[in-house]
């Protein structure tokens, strides 16, 4: 087993972001990395919006929880975190555990075995999804991070949280550009959403007020290839 | 025809009932041979098609079978049920069903008839429209999606059973698109619910009457056609293209050289109408004719994108003569009455004989009469175009496009509606559908695809049988499972299909973002509003506005002022040129006798593109290449229409980037296309790596197409209209903005994961057939591909060819969108970098 190796190669030291005094990687596919814990953040996974859209009479295609299960596959796999923190609205609504196609549960469960699995609880999951391994919390603090679903209003310094969907658009020759993104100052950080269904809000929408220190504002918009570190005066509202 | 007009006098007593003939008598009228005719057909059973310009009577003639039958029709005694519909008409337009109401209203009146007509459309009350399910109409006027509901709703059978005609009006426009789908399978229905159904098709003259003919009869067996009527034209139209003082430019749509003529034409006529192509196009030349408008003219302005009331004021202005001019894009195509015109200005070329002709047919409603006409070429190709049109309209040539195979997505949109009107036996609505001229070769496999999607979604993964929509009992019949999906059903009916848009508030200046309640001018694409900056100034409902943010669903502006003005552009606003104009366009340029008929400057243009470089034969492709700059170009004269060029500067492209050329970019335009380097591509063709005939090769239209088709954001815009059609996504309703865009799913993502995970689903299908016929116009590609199979000519030159002027200086204008919008981000992120160092 290699994976000192492959992390190495993931993480080049120019690409870590500094979150009160932790160093973590905004990795391009929408998760955060803490190599010096160990730790990989994944936020608003949402599984089985489409089943429960479907349910509401909206016949989306069931391969959502699929294609987002593969790409977190994906991330563990080249990361090999001993912690894995989900920040919550993991699943889509309460009963969504339960709908899960069998085959995804077991890729699930492959996944969460051998390493500390939380489940912060979130708007749409409040409760422990049902069957699953893992540890369901309400936030979680681990050194000088404190993990949690929806960022407080009081600032709290090393916060990492989710909930909102930021995304970030820039205008550059005349063409808007619009990604999801971290939103970081510094001292929090406000993660992307992972699931292959969710939207995105803008980060100068004014769900966001008061949350970020808006002269160290930078937005890390994934790129297909990298994530692009865009400060936040460059960004546009809409 | 020349027997039958003695006939149908000798007829006309017989054929029509005493009162009738009495009320013309009084009007010192006689009804017209068509009228007649028509009648005769209808009154033997016959379903039939009236081909006439506008002014023929053509409303009349539609309703006199009706109307007759009607006025024979034996009075209702007490304790009778009230009878069903009698007369279904359907148009295309709201307004034109209003404008039937009135115009038919009256002879109704005066002749003495006993009958009831009444509109149904999304504007009238629901009290209204109860009142219309216990005591029907006679006569309803109403729109396709009107008729969709009515059929999908449990008392369909009931309140249809009695009916006896459906006269469906300006049948031209309907039958081109996927309305035209589900008109043409409501019809079905009707017809499964009254087997002796008769139809009326009222028409502007058509390439293809037979195509017409087929549509309105049964097409299960294939062949049958309705009885055709066709009128002549009136008076021969005066068009004349402007023969300008002014020098034509080379290039743009806006046609300002010609301002003060166009102003001078209107001054010296009683009403104007403009036309032009597309919404940017109307705001400029409004625009432009305001600051001309010495003697404060009322001019006035027309367009889709306006507030409704501002529309109807419009529209009212008109009828009441009390407009000077109107400018106006396609809103005002259709058959509405407009008052007193006398003179039609169509600006920038017309891209169609045949709708050259429609709009000119505005001019003066009376058929014996002349209609007068200028057309303004805005640029030197227009020239050509303009002349090719006008010959073309004299000729009496026509170009209306052909009608395409039934989309699958409106199919599933039908099924849903059966459904939600009672249970039904698929075997049977199979039958039923094929009926349905757009669907005769409908297979069977694709129909249970369709009935599996409608069900369940259709995937592969069968996750969703709990949740089906419609289930098959043990009876064999498929019913609707829950009361939701028929509501749900009626929310999202019919085929149009907006872009998200923004409503454009105003408030007043100097509040920026925290001025509220001002009026809402229009409404405008939400991509354009994210292309503005706060401060930006553009061009909307013929005022300046000062873009001042995003709120919610809103588009905030104040006044505005400035040099640097904006104007929006509107996605699918723009026609392209038709193949037959396309055609006798190449033919022009190949004949030089025919350049005596253009103005003097154009005629020298060609000439001297004749001694420096060449000008094609008709039936063949000029290439020309030719270095500038640091830079080398292709231009190529397809002559084929701005989106079949888009898509095969696309795949050209491609190719080029395969053979090492480093293309850099490409911009297309009706008439050609540009594509530049940083290699010398002539050099390659001359090294045959590859060979020109090779870079053009056909097979272009495989592999090629198919990678780039599915990272094209026409794909994605295509899909979310078909799935928001196949009800697979909800149309999005004013106000629902408000809930913001993480709760609904969009349509891109579930694009990307459906592709990924069954890229043959059938949505996608649907969706791919969509593209191909519309905005990649692929079909119209691959024929000009397969013309000019050996039959390209090349032309190496040192320096740029006058023909090569229109398209290189678009360069610029147009960015073209190759996919990568990460090097936008890398640029953007550089700049931070640039500017503060490296990011920690």
């Amino acid at each position: 087993m290699n994976f000192s190796l492959s992390r190495a190669t993931l993480i080049a030291e120019a690409d870590l972001v500094g979150i009160a005094g932790e160093r973590a990687v905004c990795d391009r596919r929408g998760v955060l990395y803490f190599p010096d814990l160990r730790l990989l953040a994944v936020s608003d996974l949402h599984l089985e919006k489409g089943s429960s859209f479907a349910r509401r009479g909206a016949l989306i295609p069931p391969y959502d929880t699929g294609a987002t299960l593969l790409r977190l596959q994906s991330v563990i796999a080249d990361y090999q975190p001993r912690i894995v923190v989900s920040l919550g609205d993991s699943f889509h609504d309460g009963g969504g555990a339960e709908r899960m196609h069998l085959s995804f549960r077991e890729r699930l469960e492959a996944m969460m075995a051998g390493r500390d699995w939380f489940w912060v609880a979130g708007n749409h999951d409040p409760e422990a999804p049902a069957d699953l391994p893992g540890e369901t919390v309400r936030e979680l603090a681990i050194g000088s991070l404190l993990f949690r679903h929806e960022p407080s209003k009081m600032r709290i310094e090393g916060e990492i949280s989710g909930h909102l969907h930021p995304c970030a658009r820039i205008v550059q020759r005349g063409r808007s550009v619009r990604r999801r993104c971290f939103a970081g100052d510094g001292g929090r950080m406000i993660m992307p959403a992972f699931g292959a269904y969710t939207g995105s809000l803008n980060v100068l929408d004014r769900a966001y007020a008061g949350l970020f220190r808006l002269e160290t504002l930078m937005a890390y918009m994934l790129g297909a290839e990298r994530i692009f570190a865009i400060s936040g005066s460059m960004l546009r509202p809409g | 025809m020349t027997e039958q007009p003695r006939l149908a006098e000798q007829n006309a007593a017989v054929l029509l009932p005493e009162p009738f003939v009495r009320w013309f008598g009084e009007k010192g009228w006689s009804p017209r041979v068509h009228q007649l005719e028509l009648l005769a057909n209808a009154q033997g059973g016959q379903s039939v098609l009236l081909i006439a310009p506008t002014g023929a009577g053509k409303t009349l003639a539609g309703f006199l079978p009706s109307l007759t039958e009607l006025a024979n029709r034996p009075k209702r005694k007490p304790g009778q049920a009230h009878p069903g519909i009698h007369t279904l008409y359907i148009s295309p337009l709201k307004a034109l069903a209003v404008d039937i109401e009135r115009n038919l209203g009256k002879p109704v009146e005066e002749i003495g008839l006993p009958l009831t007509i009444e509109t149904r459309t999304g504007d009238t009350p629901s009290h209204k429209r109860q009142r219309q399910k216990l005591a029907p109409p006679d006569i309803l006027l109403t729109t396709p999606e009107q008729l969709a509901l009515l059929i999908a709703s449990s008392d369909a059978r009931r309140f249809f059973e009695d009916l006896r005609y459906v006269v469906l009006d300006e049948l031209h426009s309907l039958v081109t698109s996927k309305r035209g789908h589900l008109l043409a399978l409501g019809l079905a229905r009707l017809r499964a619910f009254v087997p002796g159904l008769q139809t009326i098709g009222l028409s502007a003259t058509v390439a293809e009457p037979d195509e017409l003919r087929r549509w309105l009869v049964p097409q299960n067996p294939p062949g049958d056609m309705a009885g055709l009527i066709t009128v002549a034209g009136g008076a021969k139209p005066d068009i004349s293209i402007l023969d300008s003082r002014e020098r034509v430019p080379w290039s743009g749509h806006s046609a300002r050289y010609a301002i003060p003529e166009i102003y001078e034409a209107i001054k010296e006529h009683r009403t104007t109408l403009l036309f032009v192509n597309t919404r940017s196009q109307a705001e400029l030349l409004f625009q432009e004719l305001w600051r001309a408008n010495e003697d404060s003219l009322p001019i006035a302005l027309h367009h889709g994108s306006l507030d409704v009331g501002q529309r109807r004021r419009v529209e009212k202005a008109m009828a009441d003569n009390a407009l000077r001019a109107i400018v106006a894009t396609s809103t005002l195509d259709l058959g509405i009455d407009w008052g007193d015109v006398d003179l039609v200005v169509h600006v920038g070329a017309p891209k169609g004989a045949s709708r050259l002709a429609q709009r000119i047919g505005r001019a003066n409603h009376r058929m014996d009469e002349p209609s007068k006409a200028i057309l303004i070429p805005a640029n030197r190709f227009e020239v050509l175009e303009c002349r090719a049109a006008l010959d073309a309209n004299y000729l009496g040539a026509q170009d209306t496009p052909p009608l395409i195979k039934g989309a699958l997505d409106v199919l599933s949109q039908h099924v849903l509606g059966v459904a939600c009107g009672g249970p039904f036996d698929a075997d049977l609505l199979f039958e039923e559908v094929r009926g349905a001229a757009p669907y005769t070769a409908l297979e069977r496999e694709t129909f249970d695809r369709v009935v599996d999607f409608v069900a369940t979604g259709g995937y592969a993964l069968k996750n969703y049988e709990r949740y089906a929509r419609i289930r098959q009992n043990k009876d064999g019949l498929w019913r609707v499972s829950h009361p939701r999906v028929t509501q749900q059903y009626r929310l999202n009916v019919g085929t149009i299909v907006e872009m998200p848009e923004l409503n454009i508030r105003y408030v007043r200046q100097g509040r920026g973002m925290a001025g509220r309640g001002g009026p809402v001018l229009g409404k405008i694409e939400e991509y354009f509003a994210e292309t503005l900056r706060p401060g930006d100034n553009f061009l909307f409902a013929g005022k300046v506005l000062r873009f001042e943010g995003i709120r919610e669903n809103e588009c905030v502006v104040s006044n505005g002022a400035g040099a640097n003005i904006i104007v929006p552009s509107y996605a699918g606003g723009k026609f392209p040129l038709s193949t037959y104009l396309a055609e006798q366009v190449r033919g022009m340029l190949a004949d030089s006798d025919r350049w005596k008929l253009l103005p003097e400057q154009v005629a020298d243009w060609l000439r001297i593109q004749q001694e420096k470089s060449v000008l094609p034969k008709r039936g063949d492709l000029l290439v020309e290449t030719f270095p500038r700059g640091n830079r080398h170009y292709m231009v190529a004269y397809p002559f084929e229409g701005r989106l079949a060029h888009q898509t095969l500067g696309m795949l050209l492209t491609r190719r080029l980037e395969r053979a090492h050329a480093r293309p850099l970019g490409f911009v297309a335009t009706d008439y050609s296309l540009a594509v530049w380097a940083l290699d010398d591509m002539a050099a390659l063709f001359k090294a045959r790596k590859p060979s020109l005939g090779q870079l053009f090769d056909e097979d272009m239209l495989g592999d090629d197409l198919e990678d780039w088709l599915n990272e094209s954001w026409m794909l994605k815009r295509t899909f979310r209209t078909c799935a928001v059609i196949a009800g697979l996504i909800e149309k999005r309703y004013p106000g629902q903005e408000k809930s913001g865009r993480q709760v609904t799913v969009s349509a891109d993502l579930i694009y990307d994961v459906l592709r990924s995970h069954e890229p043959d689903h059938i949505l996608l299908q649907a969706t791919r057939t969509d593209a191909s016929a519309g905005l990649l116009d692929v079909s119209r590609l691959g024929e000009m591909l397969s013309r000019v199979r050996g039959r390209i000519m090349h032309k190496h030159l040192d320096q740029i060819s006058p023909l090569a002027v229109p398209v290189m200086l678009e360069i610029g204008k147009e960015s073209v969108n190759g996919g990568a919008n990460d090097t936008l981000l890398m640029e953007a992120a550089d700049l931070v970098e640039e500017a503060m160092g490296r990011v920690e």
